[in-house]
């Protein structure tokens, strides 16, 4: 327990630090993903080939290679990226980025590639009378989508993106090889410096036990209120 | 694009697919059986047994892969008791440390994929069984099991290539599998694009075959024929 303590004697204080940096990375690549799957479930289910092949393209790749092999590419390739769209605009120096950008970035793609397939499923599982009530109403494309569709998508939606919030959440323990210190890499350190590896990395599964257990208590509260009515 | 670099990479990316393909089959094999056996004892009526399994593949689903690896790698290597038995044997090394992470993770996902496809047999299967004088465990082992084996069949399909990403993971236990290597020629040459576009290319093209295979293995055995 002594190895616990808040302070400087002991690693909770970090440990938790690293548990709240664990929640941001994952809530960021959520939020990343949903952008992701905004751009990419239109395109999966436009009528036209072209671009369901682009949403195609991507949701397959990034479901079919290694999680790490993504974070890896981006670790190693995202400086070098940036800087050389930066040298078009001229400038040359060096650039660093965070590792929790590129972590956040890199998860995040991976993230919105399962909720757009959770969204174009959602979505194609509406009746299509819904659509066609909606257009002989006379009602708005914007508010179609906001009023009739997202409500109805949601409930639907809700089920399948809690799993994907909880692989989304599992991810971030990769990220650690970058050297971003959340749960895994603190873990990683406190082991190295006292010794006792089987302690820490037991505690670390503790706290993603506990991450996911709270987490799955809070969706079942929004699953209930978004299926009010049925 | 260096094209020479994708060229030269290509031969050793090959030879250490042969590694990710080892750990991948062995895991699953062993992964199988265990994920039967927790499936079984999910459905036992015991509640103590029950709870067990419940725990298990509860715990194994709700942590990270790579915390369960680093468990038994790092972990298991303190206790004292442990170094001296004959099991030290299997645990100092990094390859049979992954290979049992992977096969206690998916046996925890194989054992809800299977339980699931037990309780979605309809109970009119096993009455026609009993009333043709068939006894309990017949039905059991030739009736039921191979249904719910088909039942679970696109599910398990999904797992394997689950499995099949999950083993770049040994590459943090210092073994050279395909995402081993390919950190290894990207952080020698800081070339990641070429190797990513070879290292993925190998790795859809075993998803794709996975899914082929499932695919052929589900229509074989439709119900439908």
């Amino acid at each position: 327990m002594e190895l616990l303590a808040f302070g400087k004697t002991g690693w909770g204080d970090e440990l938790f630090y690293a548990t709240l940096m664990t929640i941001a990375v994952s809530v960021t690549a959520m939020l990343i993903g949903f952008v992701f799957a905004l751009i990419f479930t239109p395109l999966k289910l436009s009528k036209y080939k072209s671009l369901n092949l682009i949403g195609n393209f991507y949701t397959t790749v990034i479901r079919g290679v290694p999680e790490l092999l993504v974070i890896y590419l981006f670790f190693f390739g995202g400086s070098g990226a940036i800087m050389y769209v930066a040298s078009i605009f001229g400038y040359f120096e060096y650039i660093e980025i965070n590792a929790f950008i590129t972590g956040s970035m890199a998860i995040g793609i991976i993230s919105g590639a399962y909720s757009t397939e959770v969204f174009r499923g959602a979505i194609q599982s509406i009746d299509k009378g819904q659509f066609e009530a909606a257009k002989v109403l006379g009602v708005g494309k914007f508010a179609q989508f906001y009023k009739i569709i997202l409500p109805q998508m949601l409930r639907l939606a809700i089920p399948n993106l809690s799993n994907v919030w909880q692989i989304t959440l599992k991810d971030t323990s990769l990220i650690s090889v970058t050297g971003l210190v959340e749960i895994m890499r603190q873990s990683y350190i406190a082991a190295g410096s006292t010794r006792d590896p089987l302690f820490f990395y037991s505690f670390a599964a503790v706290l993603y036990l506990l991450l996911t257990y709270l987490s799955m208590k809070l969706i079942n509260r929004l699953e209930a209120r978004y299926s009010r009515g049925y | 694009m260096d094209f020479d670099l994708m060229f030269t990479s290509f031969p050793k990316l090959l030879g250490a697919t042969v590694v990710t393909l080892k750990l991948l089959s062995v895991s699953l094999f062993f992964g199988l059986f265990l994920g039967l056996l927790f499936a079984i004892l999910r459905l036992n009526k015991n509640i103590l047994i029950n709870k067990f399994a419940y725990g298990y593949s509860y715990v194994f689903r709700g942590t990270p892969l790579l915390v369960q690896i680093f468990i038994i790698y790092f972990g298991l290597g303190q206790i004292e008791y442990l170094r001296s038995t004959f099991l030290w044997v299997i645990l100092k090394e990094p390859y049979w440390c992954a290979i049992i992470a992977f096969t206690l993770n998916t046996g925890a996902y194989t054992s809800e994929i299977l339980r699931s496809a037990f309780q979605t047999i309809k109970p009119g299967i096993i009455e026609a069984g009993k009333s043709l004088g068939i006894t309990n465990k017949i039905i059991f082992y030739k009736i039921q099991i191979p249904i719910a084996i088909r039942q679970s069949l696109p599910a398990y399909g999904n797992e394997i290539i689950l499995m099949m990403k999950g083993t770049s993971l040994a590459s943090t236990v210092t073994l050279m599998d395909l995402t081993g290597v390919a950190k290894y020629i990207i952080s020698t040459t800081f070339k990641p694009i070429e190797v990513f576009i070879v290292a993925g290319g190998i790795y859809l093209f075993m998803t794709f075959i996975i899914h082929n295979l499932i695919k052929y293995l589900e229509k074989k055995y439709s119900f439908q024929q």
